[in-house]
């Protein structure tokens, strides 16, 4: 591979992201899966960059997991985006930001279709009428939240704790970058770098000091594929995905696993402890796995965020080993202490996969 | 080991940096039309023993290509040289002219 070359086709496909003044949506399922990455992302950009971020209590759910589980037609999901366009224009905002990939793929979905079947929107305005007496503005600027972080990342970079370099050894932590197949599989240009060279994460984790890992199946879907998991029956397509990719990357030893979508960093994780209850094979020399993380958590550990705060221990793969490695100081103990705190009890030890 | 009630299938993963592609490129030196093929697939459409058995001259090629000959010989074996993916193919690729050079590089490895 001609790294060079490479890195000039990544810088050739940008997209402009406005300076300020978002207005931003939260994931249905991010929020029980990584409960800190929002109110994480929240604090680094209004707290830390001075940014002004704006959420209408009343937004829902995009629709999205029902869309792709085949639960509601395509109009009816339009019609719950429809609404959170609505929202957006009464709160006074036009640049949307969203949380989640799925969403993220949705309201672009959304948006060409209405742009090639200009009809079908006219159908959406009186639907969303008839259903909610309400009337949508389109957003003049939609991101993905992992966006807005690549944006600022470089001043991230500058007000930085740690870095993802290996404290004893003083190289760069090796990461594996993996983003959402709706970020930029189905409409190449709304990513960073299109579908072939996302840029998203490669630029985070550059920025903060680690190196990425090209290694095969790099563009590999992780394994979610929403009806592959949904269906208990189906499960194995889903593990099978994503045993494939952890058979791609371990001869590069990856130290960390960073991602922007909701699904990834779940079943790279959790399907770390069946791969491992299935086979008995964990995927770093340690016997711990390989940690995969938020691009929020990864941000917020740089910060110098407690790794408690951040929820890491809701993770399977346990995080110890990453933050030794960055020299990140934690307090063991307080592991399974919630706020308050409240004790968050303690997980069984699985039989293959190390957790302390 | 606990049983979740699905498990995992076998990984179709090729790792190329391990595939010998010599024969392929002797192969390809010799029909250098082989790489024009876009795998179309009109010729397995259209393939008389393709019917009956699982002969597919497009899977023969990619087979190849990703070093997996012996499976692809297999294929060969049951081709009767009808030459009917000739007069098909999109890019008019001398199909069985193909399949004849397979098995002379193929088999002369054998030897
Ligand atoms: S020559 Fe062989 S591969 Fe081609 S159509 Fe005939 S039987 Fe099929
Ligand atoms: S018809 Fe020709 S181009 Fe199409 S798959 Fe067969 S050999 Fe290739």
């Amino acid at each position: 591979m001609i790294v060079e070359g490479k890195q000039k086709i990544w810088a050739d496909y940008q997209k402009d992201i406005p300076d300020d003044h978002y207005y931003y949506v939260r994931s249905c399922i991010r929020q029980s899966f990584f409960p800190a990455s929002e109110v994480t992302f929240l604090d680094i950009t209004r707290n830390k960059l001075g940014k002004d971020f704006y959420e209408n209590p009343y937004h829902t759910t995009c629709g999205g997991i029902a869309y792709h589980s085949d639960s509601i037609p395509q109009e009816t999901a339009m019609t719950i985006i429809a609404r959170q366009f609505a929202l957006m224009h009464e709160s006074g905002y036009e640049n949307y930001v969203c949380s989640c990939i799925t969403s993220f793929g949705c309201y672009t979905e959304t948006l060409e279709t209405w742009h090639e079947f200009p009809e079908l929107e006219d159908r959406i305005r009186q639907y969303l009428w008839d259903s909610c007496k309400k009337e949508f503005a389109k957003p003049k600027y939609l991101a993905h939240s992992s966006d807005i972080i690549y944006k600022f990342r470089h001043e991230i970079a500058k007000q930085a704790k740690y870095k993802l370099v290996n404290v004893k050894t003083g190289k760069p932590l090796k990461v594996v970058e993996h983003i959402g197949c709706h970020y930029s599989k189905m409409f190449p240009s709304k990513g960073f770098g299109g579908a072939e060279y996302p840029h998203v994460l490669v630029g985070m984790v550059e920025a903060w000091g680690g190196e990425v890992v090209d290694y095969p199946e790099r563009r590999h879907c992780c394994g979610f594929g929403f009806r592959q998991y949904l269906i208990q029956a189906n499960r194995g397509y889903s593990v099978s995905n994503t045993h494939k990719k952890f058979e791609s990357m371990e001869p590069y030893e990856p130290d960390l696993i960073i991602t922007n979508c909701p699904g990834c960093p779940y079943f790279l994780d959790r399907w770390q402890y069946v791969i491992a209850e299935q086979t008995g094979k964990t995927y770093s020399k340690n016997g711990y796995g390989i940690p995969a993380l938020t691009y929020e958590e990864v941000a917020g550990l740089v910060l110098g965020y407690n790794p408690w705060d951040l929820g890491l221990q809701i993770h399977q793969v346990a995080i110890e080993p990453l933050l030794e490695k960055m020299g990140v100081e934690y307090d063991p103990k307080a592991k399974y202490k919630g706020i308050n705190n409240k004790d968050l009890g303690t997980p069984e030890n699985p039989i293959n996969i190390k957790l302390i | 080991m606990i049983d979740f009630g699905f498990s995992i299938s076998k990984s179709s993963h090729i790792q190329m940096d391990n595939v010998d592609l010599k024969l392929f490129n002797k192969l390809e030196a010799l029909n250098p039309d082989i790489s024009t093929c876009m795998a179309c697939g009109l010729c397995t459409a259209t393939c008389s023993a393709g019917n009956f058995t699982d002969a597919s001259f497009r899977k023969i090629i990619l087979m190849l290509q990703r070093g997996k000959d012996k499976e692809a010989l297999e294929k060969v074996k049951k081709c009767m040289m009808c030459g009917k993916c000739i007069l098909v193919c999109s890019r008019g690729i001398n199909t069985r002219n193909i399949l004849l050079s397979i098995t002379r590089i193929y088999n002369e490895e054998d030897k």
